[in-house]
């Protein structure tokens, strides 16, 4: 049955991926069987509760609380774990790091600051946002779960103050050659992209910088931004900066389709940038866009007299799969690129499921998949008991701020999904694509190979991937 | 046209959140300063709200 061990540190906040890295430092350890290390929210209480890590010290315990909870096989293994939790926590001083107390602190160490960087929990975000705004800063927000109200309202207040407030959820930029958030090593160049999607961004800036050219700057919006309830306040305010910098001769604009009053509106502010605009809308209206960030980047990169787009010639030619295809993405953006790619191949729908990792429900309690893997793991390794699944489908998503070495990550739980498969005579086909760069601190060519060798097909890039699928379901 | 200012200089950052965003800014020899956030105690709503009713 085991034993559990619970330990709660009062006043001591720290962040969630910070946690993350402590909790999976703690599961390689001798006899364990589950730990969760996370701050005492009320949803996280409700979650330790159902894995039955169950005491007085939680219940009593506020979101300023962190409690370190371990499952294992004895008590002294349990023990042990808690005790080896000082030296981690210790990691987490920022060494030869600016540190400030407050807002004023951080002024007053900084003064030219001209933008906040909030990754604080949704709840909380606004309050930061707000205040940022009242300093004159602009705001870069990669928190999510921001209501409505609150994103109409502080962009309202940002635009009135001549103020960037990219976000709420908004999952990478770059401003000047710097990346903030999720963002892969490119080089600079004509390109401008705004965009509501981050994996979007993120796939468009990586394929214009394989093809040879660069970004000028990349400016995030939030998923919500081209929304009729907010207006496209943010991408209004981006395209407008893009269109009076000198540094961009052609804009790409990748976004969730616009709502129909702000598409319209959207059209007309296009129309009078004077610079060629390329669009991709996902799940959309086709006409006049680009169907994939592929294309996207390959229509970009031919207004800026450069590429074509060199990422390698599909060599693999797919066999028909029997069977159901699942994708398991990290970026929600890959997903509908694919879902639109299937469809427009006439797949039926029966014939595949995609399941969006980084959505909302499925990171309860938990990093987002391109930060921490384990639960994307588990789920491949559920895909092996399923008989109807022929064919297994993943995007890797590179850059700074994703996991170290996300296909180390997730290569043992693809070989022991191949195996269990095969052992009850089914074959598991298993096809992914690699977003990132060369220069990414994972290296994109050694993710892909590491990929290849663990018997996975790699595509270029995730409009292949989709595609093979498509034709091996066919 | 302060947008166009953060174009034409690039981010000097206060970072309010994940250490990670800091380190990232740091490696791309930008200047930052990460500012130690916590959730604010219950009771601080509750002295906001007096505040504000005082006010």
């Amino acid at each position: 049955m085991g034993a559990t061990a619970l330990s709660v540190r009062r006043h001591t906040y720290l962040d969630s991926v910070f946690l993350m890295r402590v909790a999976k430092a703690l599961e390689g350890g001798p006899g364990i069987n589950n730990v969760a290390v996370v701050m005492a929210t009320p949803a996280n209480k409700e979650l330790l509760h159902d894995a039955g890590f169950i005491g007085a010290d939680v219940d009593s315990s506020g979101p300023d609380d962190l409690v370190i909870a371990v499952a294992a096989q004895t008590d002294g293994q349990a023990r042990a774990a808690i005790a080896g939790v000082d030296s981690l926590l210790a990691g987490s001083i920022l060494e030869g790091s600016q540190i400030a107390r407050s807002w004023d602190d951080a002024l007053s160490q900084l003064p030219d600051a001209n933008l906040a960087a909030i990754s604080v929990p949704g709840e909380y975000a606004a309050t930061e946002i707000e205040h940022a705004l009242e300093v004159g800063l602009h705001v870069f927000c990669f928190s999510s779960n921001v209501s409505l109200a609150d994103e109409i309202r502080l962009k309202q207040v940002a635009a009135s103050r001549d103020l960037l407030l990219m976000g709420p959820d908004c999952g990478t930029a770059i401003i000047a050659g710097r990346g903030l958030g999720f963002s892969n090593a490119v080089r600079r160049g004509p390109i401008g992209i705004v965009g509501g999607s981050g994996t979007g961004i993120q796939a468009v800036s990586c394929l214009v910088d394989a093809g040879g050219s660069g970004v000028s700057h990349a400016i995030g919006s939030g998923s919500r931004d081209l929304s009729d309830d907010v207006g496209g306040i943010t991408t209004f305010a981006g395209l407008r900066a893009l269109a009076d910098d000198a540094t961009t001769k052609v804009i790409v604009l990748v976004s969730k389709t616009p709502g129909a009053q702000t598409l319209a509106r959207l059209q007309e502010i296009i129309r009078s940038l004077g610079k060629p605009v390329v669009t991709c809308f996902l799940g959309g209206p086709t006409s006049g866009t680009a169907l994939t960030f592929e294309q996207a980047a390959g229509q970009a990169l031919g207004f800026a007299g450069a590429g074509p787009l060199r990422n390698g010639t599909v060599t693999a030619v797919p066999t028909h799969v029997e069977g159901r295809a699942r994708g398991l993405f990290a970026g929600g953006s890959l997903l509908y690129e694919t879902q639109r790619i299937l469809q427009q191949a006439d797949v039926s729908p029966a014939r595949y499921e995609l399941v969006d990792m980084g959505s909302e429900e499925l990171t309860r309690g938990r990093a987002h998949p391109m930060i921490d893997s384990r639960h994307r793991a588990e789920r491949i390794i559920a895909t092996a008991e399923d008989p109807t699944v022929g064919i297994l489908l993943l995007d890797f998503v590179l850059g700074r701020g994703a996991a170290a070495d996300p296909a180390g990550d997730l290569i043992p739980a693809i070989g022991e999904a191949r195996s269990r498969a095969a052992r009850e005579g089914r074959s598991l086909v298993v096809v992914a694509s690699v977003c990132g760069t060369d220069g990414d601190p994972q290296d994109r060519g050694r993710q892909a190979a590491a990929l290849t060798e663990a018997g996975v097909i790699v595509l270029p890039t995730s409009a292949r991937a989709a595609t093979y699928v498509a034709e091996a379901l066919r | 046209m302060k947008i166009a200012e953060l174009l034409k200089k690039g981010p000097l950052v206060i970072n309010v959140g994940l250490r990670d965003f800091a380190r990232d800014l740091e490696d791309q020899q930008v200047d930052v300063v990460q500012l130690e956030w916590r959730p604010p105690a219950p009771e601080d709503d509750e002295m906001k709200r007096l505040l504000e009713k005082l006010l």
